[in-house]
């Protein structure tokens, strides 16, 4: 009884604000409601979660929300970003401000076991890094002992940072700051000698120095640092969709089908690729979605190597190597079930 | 029915009632709500997690803290640099604010518009972009980590902090703080002779004399007598070796980070031009009577000032300058801004490790009530003192 | 003409003499107002030196060092002065943050209807104060937010028809007419059982709840406007609905709180002074984390907020509670027999605060309020802390755009924000001053 009652007084306020209520099934309520909410990078991390100067996001993360929209709508502009901070960020996902947090987070267990969400799977192997001067003349993590470190509050990179200088017993100093570009500034103005965070934002941050080549990034990774998606506890279904749209990408990757030539495999006698189309068997009914989801989203935001290059590739100014993000049959770890 | 409805007194209590249950039923239900919620996120509710190791590293402490150092410690020195900041903020906002309130009232045309200026150019800026040009407009000023300004050959300054000398407490050293002690109560028995013996005899004895003497000959005495105890460790500064290992060696001298400067700087003047206006309206409030009257009896223009126009004034300021000293510790929570690791910054790295947000809010939100309480409280029976002994 | 009626007695005053010559003019002024006593000019003479110091490293960096022109930051990377190249660039974003292009011309609009309603509003000369009131309080709030917002809300309610019906704008309409129902019919239950008129008391509800519908029908019409949400509004637009809102909606909360505060109903008055006490004592960050953490907690399971509208929750109570005390200050200031009076003429509690005492007091605190206004405006900064991009969060957020990244880009941010900041807070101020001035004019 008690919280109808709170419901109407809520509920009024709601009217007026845009605020949704959430019902059963995440799926059933995204559906209904016509788009996807996504929490992304409100940093502005290039490559990963940011807006252009029109307020039009791009990035790696932003990529799969559109194709979890593609799987389930056939059309990936229907999805809507929510900025969200280190701090608010599982807060959001929790309270169900968002469908799924695709903000390069990082996957750690008490994050799965006791914050209420569950990790997707991994969109990037990534380590935590440390970017210096060139001037400084290190070459290597080791070398920074006595070194003063800038880095963000409320991130895994404060605990590995302070395990890693306590585990090889160097002394530092650690200047953590609220927001990135707060780091940043202090960075650049001299505040530190060493920026640490996960090696895929010092590429990006690095960008945005005055004299991006006068620094350069030291080749430990101090930490493995898988970065994934999230969703909520205790809604399965909608797990296993998201889980299963990143594999779809992976998959598409591994059997060579592309934005682009994704219509001529159509006529593919391959089995898989017929499966994965499908062509063969239904395996969209299960998980609430037509028998061609996968087609959709391939066919509108391309496969899981062409995400990447089009985003952190080589050919974009953040040139990061597939490395350990390459497919497992080509020298990385990235690995997907198969669909059958 | 009607004459009941309409009794003041019972719809009074009728209304209270019913205020009573809105108001319990509202708070029970966000209660509920929260327990739920956390239940769902598996979040234990309780203050179990500040025996939990915290890991992460503090730059500025005043109490040992390592990583390997619980979350209850880490607030706790989060707490410690707070009240430092505010502590420190409020002593120089207060002689600032003085002079510059002061100066506004100056005869002198161009001492008046320099704190006019002042005054109107800080406080119509909001104190956080204050704070940010202080710290990162200041911090690209100063010389790198490896090089340095100096002052008086004991002051350094580079983008590391301000490297000062730090006293060390030596073997005995207690001798000479009780050695201070005792010149304080001698000082304040001395005072109380000399006022009573000028009460009696109308003559002055060198009361002020006396005092500086006793003030610094009696820890002199002690200082040496105690085989010197008390010396200063000089930061060290490197010039060659590895360019990591040059600048100030940590382990050496005193370091006052950029970020306490910059936080203190920003609260400082900014809170200098509230304090200013508070002192103005104060020593405009006196009767100009007062001062002529004062003047007609020969007092001389110190006196005045000291016997006559600041006493009343205080009684005006005292109110409005509590709050100015309450805003300027609420504000120093800004500090969260520029990497100074006060209570709200710690708190706030606590808050996102374990996920506690109710607990972690409900500890700053309790210190800065016991604060706001404790400095009303103070205040006022300072108020009390000064106020004025109506007949 | 003879020797004896020579008189020595003028008989025309003599002309005035020229003061000295060192007390007129640019010496004389300097004289008595720089040099007077020796300390004096040692004063001035530091300080003008102090001056000199302070202000010409300010001239050169913003214009003789300046870069005024570019398009990107090869323009600014050797410079030493400040960059107003990026400035030009980048203040459309400034003013919009990444409010979509195209629609911009909304953001315009409300603008230019906010400086319709204030200008009127601030020159006590203007007639039809009233009229300027309801426009600026009822009507621009619902046209800004339908403009804003892109207006076309979908509801659906839910609240106890949620097993009957399927979501629907008809089920909210539904619930609506049956809530209302039930209103006026307590209402009228309670008139008629105190013996007072049932008509009174049931239009007054009938009136508000009718404008509550209109203003809801409003909000859920298509004006064929596209949705913008709210994570995409920025910079000086986000300040201003912070700033605003919080303002407005602090106002008859605050009123509230200070007639609860002097209440003689002791639980009521307990309240709100536990109330005011508590939101004052804490300072307005751990509000702002308040609103962004621990309020999704508060809520029901499935139900949130906008991050913007928890921001502006904080805001507004936070500011409630300040308005609380100036407003109380006005009703202090009230003579007694101003209360004894209405009560003596038989106006019951509301009456009187309606017709009586609030308008006097409200008039007196002008003055305070513009003055709490002038430091939330100020304090809206801090939104930043919690990941909204204000006015100063966009311009702090650009200076590390890769495209115009230079050593002088963020202190010029700054300078640009803090020039912007200290024009609107200063002539806000001065604004309260005036309205001091004229009303101890009025007064005496």
């Amino acid at each position: 009884m008690n919280r109808k009652i709170a419901s109407i007084l809520v509920g009024a306020a709601m009217a007026l604000t845009g605020a949704t209520v959430a019902g059963a099934g995440t799926l059933e309520e995204v559906k209904a409601k016509g788009f996807l909410q996504c929490g992304a990078n409100g940093g502005n991390l290039i490559g990963f979660g940011a807006t252009d100067e029109k307020g039009e996001w791009s990035g790696i993360d932003v990529d799969f929300c559109r194709a979890m929209a593609a799987a389930i709508f056939n059309d990936p502009t229907k999805v809507k970003f929510t900025p969200l901070n280190a701090k608010e960020r599982f807060t959001a996902l929790q309270s169900g401000e968002v469908d799924v947090l695709s903000r390069n987070t990082t996957w750690t267990m008490s994050r799965d076991s006791s914050l209420g969400l569950q990790f997707v799977g991994v969109t990037y192997y990534d380590g935590q890094g440390f970017m210096v001067r060139k001037s400084l003349g290190v070459s290597s993590a080791l070398e920074l002992s006595g070194a003063k470190v800038c880095t963000q509050t409320g991130t895994t990179t404060e605990l590995n940072l302070a395990d890693y200088f306590r585990s090889h017993n160097m002394p530092y100093e650690v200047v953590a700051f609220e927001k990135n570009e707060e780091v940043l500034q202090a960075y650049e103005a001299g505040r530190c000698d060493a920026y640490t965070t996960d090696a895929s934002g010092l590429y990006a941050e690095r960008l945005k120095l005055t004299n991006p080549e006068e620094h350069m990034i030291l080749p430990e990774i101090i930490s493995k640092e898988p970065l994934g998606p999230a969703v909520r506890q205790g809604d399965d279904k909608w797990f296993t969709l998201a889980k299963w749209t990143l594999f779809a990408l992976l998959n598409a990757e591994e059997l060579g089908m592309t934005k682009a030539n994704i219509d001529e495999k159509k006529t593919s006698d391959n089995p898989e690729i017929k499966r994965f189309l499908g062509i063969e068997g239904n395996f969209g009914e299960p998980i609430g979605l037509s028998s061609d989801w996968a087609y959709n989203v391939i066919k509108n935001v391309g496969n899981y190597g062409e995400i990447f290059d089009a985003n952190i590739g080589p050919s974009t100014p953040l040139g990061i190597a597939r490395g350990l993000n390459n497919l497992w049959s080509k020298g990385g770890i990235q690995y997907a079930p198969p669909i059958r | 029915m009607a004459t009941l409805l309409n009794n003041p007194t019972i719809r009074g209590y009728a209304f209270q009632i019913a205020f009573v249950l809105v108001l319990g039923w509202f708070v029970w239900d966000i209660i509920d709500n929260t327990a739920r919620n956390l239940q769902k996120a598996n979040i234990a509710a309780g203050y179990g997690f500040l025996d939990r190791t915290a890991g992460f590293g503090i730059v500025q402490k005043l109490v040992p803290y390592t990583e390997a150092s619980s979350y209850g410690r880490a607030l706790y020195v989060g707490l410690l640099n707070t009240l430092l900041v505010a502590g420190l903020g409020i002593l120089f906002a207060s002689i600032l604010g003085f002079i510059v309130g002061v100066a506004r009232l100056s005869p002198n045309w161009l001492v008046s518009r320099v704190a006019t200026a002042y005054v109107e150019i800080l406080r119509n800026i909001p104190l956080l972009l204050q704070l940010f040009f202080w710290y990162f407009a200041v911090l690209r000023a100063v010389p790198g980590m490896r090089e340095k300004w100096t002052l008086f050959g004991v002051f350094h300054l580079n983008i590391g902090g301000l490297h000062i000398p730090k006293l060390v407490l030596g073997e005995g050293a207690w001798t000479v703080a009780a050695a201070v002690l005792i010149a304080v109560a001698i000082m304040v028995f001395l005072s109380r002779w000399g006022r009573a013996r000028q009460n009696r005899t109308g003559r002055r004895p060198p009361i002020g004399l006396l005092n500086t003497v006793v003030l610094f000959g009696l820890p002199l005495i002690a200082f040496f007598a105690a085989g010197r105890p008390l010396y200063f460790d000089v930061p060290v500064f490197n010039e060659t070796g590895p360019l990591l290992r040059r600048g100030f060696q940590p382990d050496a001298g005193m370091t006052i980070v950029p970020e306490f400067v910059g936080l203190l700087l920003a609260l400082s003047l900014y809170t200098a031009t509230y304090i200013a206006e508070v002192v103005r309206s104060g020593v405009q409030a006196v009767n100009r009577g007062q001062t002529e009257a004062a003047a007609s009896l020969g007092l001389l223009p110190r006196q005045i000032l000291r016997l006559v126009v600041l006493p009343q004034a205080l009684r005006i300021i005292i109110p409005p300058l509590t709050n100015q000293y309450l805003n300027l510790t609420k504000n120093s929570s800004l500090a969260v801004a520029v990497a100074y690791p006060d209570l709200v910054s710690v708190g706030g790295t606590v808050l996102n490790q374990t996920g506690q947000a109710v607990e972690v809010v409900s500890i700053w939100m309790l210190f800065y009530l016991g604060l706001s309480f404790l400095t009303s409280a103070v205040m006022g029976y300072f108020n009390k003192r000064v106020a004025l002994v109506e007949r | 003409m003879n020797a004896q009626g020579q008189t020595f007695v003028s008989d025309a005053i003599l002309p005035a003499q020229p003061p000295p010559r060192n007390s007129v003019g640019v010496v004389g002024w300097m004289r008595q107002n720089l040099f007077s006593t020796p300390l004096n000019s040692l004063m001035t003479i530091v300080l003008l030196v102090f001056v000199i110091w302070a202000v010409t490293p300010f001239i050169r960096f913003t214009l003789i060092n300046a870069t005024w022109s570019g398009s990107d930051r090869q323009a600014c990377l050797q410079s030493t002065g400040a960059c107003w190249a990026y400035v030009k660039a980048y203040l459309p974003q400034f003013i919009y943050g990444r409010y979509p292009i195209d629609q911009r011309w909304r953001v315009d609009t409300v603008f230019v209807m906010l400086v319709i309603g204030m200008i009127p509003m601030l020159i006590p000369r203007v007639p039809y104060k009233q009229l300027n009131v309801l426009y600026l309080l009822a009507c621009f709030p619902v046209v800004a937010f339908i403009l804003l917002t892109g207006g076309n809300h979908r509801y659906t309610g839910g609240l106890f028809l949620g097993g009957v019906m399927p979501p629907s704008p008809l089920r909210f309409a539904l619930e609506y007419a049956i809530v209302s129902a039930l209103l006026l019919f307590a209402a009228g239950l309670f008139a008629r059982l105190s013996g007072k008129p049932v008509r009174g008391s049931g239009r007054t509800l009938g009136v508000v709840l009718g404008c509550i519908a209109i203003v809801l029908v409003l909000f859920g019409v298509d004006f064929g406007l596209v949705p913008v949400e709210t994570a995409n509004w920025g910079g000086l637009l986000v300040t201003l609905v912070v700033a605003i809102t919080g303002m407005v909606a602090s106002l008859p909360l605050g009123i509230l709180l200070a007639l609860g505060r002097r209440s003689e109903m002791p639980v009521v008055k307990l309240a709100s002074t536990l109330f005011i006490e508590v939101w004052r004592g804490v300072p307005l960050i751990t509000v702002l984390f308040m609103a962004s953490v621990m309020l999704p907690l508060f809520l029901p399971e499935g139900v949130t907020f906008d991050k913007l509208l928890r921001a502006l929750i904080g805001v507004a109570l936070f500011e409630a509670a300040y308005m609380a005390e100036t407003i109380r200050g006005g009703l202090q200031a009230i003579p007694r027999g101003q209360y004894e009076g209405a009560k003596a003429l038989g106006l019951s509690y509301w009456q009187m605060m309606r017709m009586i005492v609030l308008p006097q007091s409200l008039r007196i605190v002008i003055p305070g309020i513009v003055g709490s206004f002038i430091s939330l405006f100020k304090d809206t900064t801090l939104v930043i802390i919690i990941g909204l991009y204000d006015f100063l969060g966009q311009i702090q957020a650009s200076a590390n755009d890769a495209k115009w990244a230079s050593p002088v880009t963020g202190l010029t941010g700054y300078i640009f924000a803090a020039m912007v900041f200290w024009a609107f807070c200063f002539s806000m101020s001065r604004y309260a001053a005036f309205t001091e001035r004229r009303l101890d004019r009025g007064r005496r």
